[in-house]
This record gives C-alpha cells, sequence and structure tokens, in this order.
C-alpha cells in the first residue's frame, strides 16, 4: 500500500477569513482505497479543508494535492476527480429516479457510450431496477440515499466525499450503505468522510479528529479510543445520582463526569486507584454505590475529551 | 411515588395519513423525574407520536393524558402543563437572548418576577449568562439549541417533549445539552425525547424502540441488551471484507456487521460457535486479533429484530 502515490496528500494547509484562521496548518494523507474519517466539532474548519479539497475555495497557504491535480491550479480537473454526497443528497425531489439519474450524468460529463451500463450499475446497486419512473421525492430514506450515492460516482471519481451521509437512516439502511461504501473501497476508490456522529466514524479505516483548525489526533478508531486520550474511563451506578455528581465534578482526580441514564461515566487518571479512593468518599456521603468500575472509552468519550476543554474556554473569553 | 398520575399515559395512540399507518396503537407512561426515550429511525412515528401528546394532532384514536389531564376532553389544562419543542424551535433571530425568552415568557403568561428568576436560573444552568444581549442568529448551533431549551422551560412545565433536540449538534455540545436535561429532573420534570440515534439511547432511563410505528422493546436500556436473542461475536481484523467472506456461512451466525475494527457476529451461541469460527479463521489464514463475546448494542438488537420481523412477513 504505502509505496502507492497517495489520493490525497495535505501539506500545512490553512485558510484564513480576515483575521480568523480557520484552517490553521493541517498535513494529513489519505491512501487508495481507504475510508477516511474527518471528525470535528461545529466550526472546527472541516467544511472549510472539504471545499479547498473540492476546489470550491482558494487555500490562504499550503498545498493539497486531490488525485494528483493541485487544488488551488487545476480546480476543474480535481473536481472531475471527485464524487461529492451530503447529508442533504442533493436530489431532485420532483424528478423521477431515471431524470436524477440522468442529470447527474449530464452534469459529469459521463460519455453517451457507457452511460446505459452505468444507468443499469446504479439501478442495480440502489436496488431502484423497476422503479425507475418512480417521484424521487416518494423514495424512503434509505433508497434515496443509495440513490445520491449512485449519482455521486456515475463518472467513475477515484475519490468519493461523503458529508454526514447516513444521519437519520435507520439502522439496517445504513449497514447496507456502509456495505456499499466498502465495495466501492475495495475497487479503489478512496472515501473521505466528514460527520460529527461517532456510530458513522467507527465505520472508517481511520480518522483524524479536528479542533479549532488544527488536528488534535489521528489514527485508526481502535488506537484513537486506546491512546488518544491520558486517563481511564470508569462507570458509575449509584443512588442519589445527582449527589454523587456534585460531590465528584469538584474532585480534582476526576478529569470529566457526565450523565448516561441511570450512570455516571467519569474520567479519571487511574481507574482502579480512583475507584479505591472514592468508593469510601461516596458512601461516607450517604450514596449507595451498586456498580462501580473501568470500561472501554468510546469515539465519543475521545471526541468530547479532545474538543470539549478548549471550546469552554473559547466561550469565557467573549 | 407520591404523585397521583404518571406525568404522560399514553393508551393505544393511533394516527394514520392518507392510509399510511405511523403510529399504530402506541401505549407507554412517563413518571415524574424520568427521561423518556422514542428511539428510531426516521420514519417511524416519533414526531407524530410527539405532536399527539402535544395537542397539536389528534389521535384517530387512542387517549393520552397529561399530569391527569386528558388532552382531547381538557386541552388548555393539558398544554398549561407541556412544553413542546419541534425540531425548528422558533426562535427569532433578530432578538436578542433576552428578549427571546421575555417572548416566549409573555405567550406563557409568566408573571415579570416569576420571569426573571427563572431566566437567571436557566441561564446559569445552560452556561450563558453573559450571552443575554447578543443576537439570537448569531449563536452558534449548540447555543440555539440552549436557548430553545430554556425558553421551553420558562413556565415550568411538568412535561417537556423534545423532538431530536441533538439532531445536527457536536458531541460536546450534546453532552452539554443532556447535563442541562438531567439538571432539569430534580424538579420533577418529566422528559419525552426522541431521537434517531440508537447510542442516545443509553442515556434516558427508559426508552421505547420504535420501528414503523409499533414499540418493539420498551424497558431501560441495560434490560433491553438483554432481550438479544444470542450473542454477539466481536473479532478483531484489519480485512474484515475478507473475514466476512469466511465467517458468513459459519452454521448458528445469524448476522455479519463490518465494523472499523473488524467484525460484529450475532451468533445463537457465543460458546458453542467461538471454536468453529477460530477454525475457519486458521483455515482461511486470515490475521485477525482477538475474538471474543461482547455487550451487544442497542443497534444490534434493533437489527436482530427488524430483520426477523421482516423475515417472518416475506419467508
Amino acid at each position: 500500500m504505502n509505496h502507492e502515490i497517495p489520493s490525497v496528500v495535505v501539506r500545512d494547509l490553512v485558510k484564513q477569513f480576515g483575521n480568523f484562521v480557520a484552517v490553521d496548518h493541517i498535513s494529513f494523507e489519505a491512501h487508495r482505497g481507504e475510508i477516511f474519517g474527518f471528525l470535528g466539532p461545529n466550526g472546527s474548519g472541516k467544511s472549510t479543508t472539504i471545499r479547498m479539497l473540492c476546489g470550491l475555495l482558494r487555500p490562504t497557504a499550503g498545498h493539497a494535492l486531490v488525485a494528483g491535480y493541485d487544488v488551488a491550479r487545476d480546480r476543474e480537473t480535481v473536481r472531475q476527480s471527485i464524487g461529492y454526497m451530503s447529508q442533504k443528497f442533493s436530489l431532485y425531489n420532483d424528478l423521477t429516479v431515471i431524470e436524477n439519474i440522468r442529470f447527474f450524468a449530464g452534469m459529469y460529463e459521463v460519455s453517451s457510450a457507457i452511460l446505459q451500463q452505468r444507468i443499469g450499475w446504479v439501478l442495480n446497486m440502489a436496488g431502484l431496477s423497476g422503479r425507475e419512473l418512480a417521484l424521487t421525492g416518494t423514495l424512503a430514506v434509505g433508497w434515496k440515499q443509495r440513490l445520491a450515492l449512485g449519482c455521486a460516482v456515475l463518472h467513475r471519481p477515484p475519490i468519493l466525499f461523503l458529508d454526514e451521509p447516513t444521519s437519520g437512516v435507520d439502522p439496517i439502511s445504513r449497514r447496507h450503505f456502509w456495505d456499499l461504501i466498502h465495495q466501492l473501497a475495495d475497487e479503489g476508490v478512496t472515501v473521505f468522510v466528514t460527520t460529527h456522529y461517532m456510530d458513522e466514524a467507527e465505520y472508517c479505516d481511520r480518522l483524524v479528529m479536528i479542533h479549532q483548525g488544527k488536528i488534535v489526533a489521528s489514527g485508526s478508531p481502535l488506537e484513537l479510543k486506546q491512546h488518544a486520550v491520558e486517563g481511564e474511563l470508569l462507570l458509575l451506578e449509584c443512588e442519589p445520582l445527582g449527589l454523587a455528581l456534585d460531590l465528584l465534578h469538584t474532585d480534582p482526580d476526576v478529569l470529566d463526569a457526565a450523565v448516561f441514564g441511570n450512570a455516571l461515566h467519569l474520567v479519571v487518571p487511574q481507574a482502579m486507584a480512583a475507584v479505591a479512593r472514592l468508593r469510601p468518599c461516596l458512601t461516607a456521603h450517604g450514596i449507595t454505590v451498586t456498580k462501580f468500575g473501568p470500561i472501554p472509552m468510546s469515539l465519543e468519550d475521545v471526541f468530547v475529551a479532545l474538543t470539549g476543554k478548549r471550546v469552554k474556554s473559547a466561550n469565557q473569553e467573549v | 411515588m407520591a404523585e397521583p398520575h404518571p406525568a404522560i399515559d399514553a393508551i393505544e395512540l393511533t394516527k394514520s395519513f392518507s392510509g399510511v399507518l405511523a403510529v399504530d396503537r402506541l401505549s407507554f407512561q412517563a413518571a415524574a423525574g424520568e427521561v423518556f426515550g422514542l428511539v428510531g429511525p426516521d420514519g417511524s412515528g416519533k414526531t407524530t407520536t410527539l405532536r399527539m401528546l402535544a395537542g397539536v394532532l389528534p389521535p384517530d384514536s387512542g387517549f393520552a393524558s397529561v399530569a391527569g389531564c386528558d388532552i382531547a376532553q381538557d386541552p388548555e389544562g393539558a398544554k398549561a402543563h407541556i412544553s413542546y419543542m419541534p425540531q425548528r424551535f422558533g426562535l427569532y433571530e433578530d432578538l436578542t437572548v433576552d428578549e427571546n425568552i421575555r417572548f416566549y415568557a409573555d405567550i406563557f403568561g409568566v408573571s415579570r418576577m416569576e420571569r426573571d428568576q427563572r431566566a437567571r436560573q436557566l441561564l446559569q444552568a445552560a452556561d450563558m449568562s453573559p450571552f443575554g444581549n447578543r443576537l439570537a442568529g448569531k449563536l452558534s448551533g449548540g447555543m440555539k439549541q440552549k436557548l430553545g431549551l430554556i425558553c421551553a422551560l420558562i413556565h415550568r412545565p411538568s412535561v417537556i417533549l423534545l423532538d431530536e433536540p441533538t439532531n445536527g449538534v457536536d458531541p460536546v455540545s450534546r453532552r452539554e445539552f443532556w447535563r442541562i436535561l438531567y439538571s432539569l429532573l430534580a424538579e420533577g420534570i418529566a422528559i419525552v425525547m426522541s431521537t434517531a440515534y440508537l447510542d442516545e439511547a443509553e442515556r434516558c432511563h427508559r426508552v421505547a424502540l420504535l420501528h414503523q410505528g409499533h414499540i418493539l422493546f420498551c424497558d431501560a436500556p441495560s434490560n433491553l441488551k438483554t432481550k438479544l436473542r444470542g450473542a454477539v461475536v466481536a473479532v478483531i481484523s484489519n480485512e474484515p471484507r475478507r473475514l466476512r467472506e469466511v465467517l458468513a456461512t459459519v452454521e448458528g451466525v445469524l448476522n455479519v456487521v463490518l465494523v472499523a475494527s473488524g467484525l460484529h457476529l450475532i451468533v445463537d451461541s457465543a460458546e458453542l460457535r467461538i471454536p468453529e469460527l477460530r477454525a475457519r479463521i486458521t483455515d482461511a489464514n486470515v490475521p485477525v486479533g482477538s475474538i471474543e463475546q461482547v455487550a451487544p448494542t442497542i443497534e444490534d438488537l434493533f437489527v436482530a429484530t427488524v430483520q426477523r420481523d421482516s423475515n417472518r412477513r416475506h419467508p
């Protein structure tokens, strides 16, 4: 894999809007056939980066190559090399299925020689054979989503951008969708996913977390869960929960505390030491502890730990 | 509890839209101090249910009451107890935070003294005290969401209905939002909220898992996970797609799901099938990390149940 030229190369990319640095010297590479996740809170610089990679926004400094083309110099070629699908699906609801496919084929300049074959491929992939004349607006969300995906790759782009592709879709359609994405990746398409839904991020091969324009962590989902955050996660089931939360919020060893239903999740430097010290302390305050022990970090825990703190201090400056 | 009535009591609520059954004999109760989740994908009937509970959509049949007031018989009495926050809450972007709060306080007939005290308390709970003079249009998505919640709470409702309140909100703001919700429970409020994200179900005390307008399961999240027939086996691998072909045909494997770290297999029995899975993997010579039974997620339960449902209908 490593001997191949990466599909996306980003070096010290910067975008400034006036005095505001939206993207601040970020660098990364995505390889052929890789499903690459790009995560960050609203306003972190995610969309700005994608817009630069799609050739829609000129970088202030730095370089980005997409399929070997410079996003600042070869914007038209870059745009022909990518497919783009957003959570809004950008389909025309008042057009039929086949009209939508023909529209996107025209936009992406799919040659008439292969058009029939590509149309057949999209219909088959989306499970819409026989429903060519259905109005797109009447399709269930899962079908619409697969149609939108088909339209985005009609011209066989080597790179596909997906923006929160499965938000609101039922889990079965979502699994079906990710199966299709994995198939495309197997065929060598590089898939670039932006999302702030951590369950979508779990499907990616590799993730980059971005916050305030900078990369704060990167690695596979597993690596991030195991190594990105210093400290360990504890589950605490107890009664009354509110009192325990007030008590733990002010404890110097508790880096973070969040409520999950009938339980608390705590981030501490060292799990066993924290349990040994905090359990008697909780009991002394009349709190009944029913469960207290380490649990594995989720991607959401990692995300919050890496992006939460500084968001707070930014708010206080205002 | 001492409460004579459940905060929300829904009995056999049913609603169709032009012949399509959106909500199908839905029944549940929620108590004061409880976060109750309506969890399911788009089109499963969540919003329709909330709109019926809010009294803005009459059910075709069935009943619902809020704090003992029947919504159909006594709509005004019920509405005094309810606050409904739809997906697009009507904030005025060209009014400030304080002005928006005052506007909603006036609509709900909250006295000025009560209003100022309540607003101060809510703004503080939401970490928004310094932003009273900011235009609502200039707030971030997460802060708009919090302002919507403050406006919905200004008249001290006993039940708050939230329709996908965390949709489009990043995880940091989402946690913040949940922190505020939990802080309200001490006042004895009941929270009924909907979400399309099954992982959010974990944060509710009890959830109703919805599919095509009916309830698949209704229980505490930890109890839901015990309802999966079979077990989940996680296989860590860098080649999940190859591995899936190898393992999908093993006897007792009911479902195979690709995850980034490898595969999740739903099997009839973990003890029974893990040795066979190991043998197949060795035969096929696919490098893997660990193979172990893991706790099922609510999504595993949903997928397994819905697939069994549809297999039964289309054998």
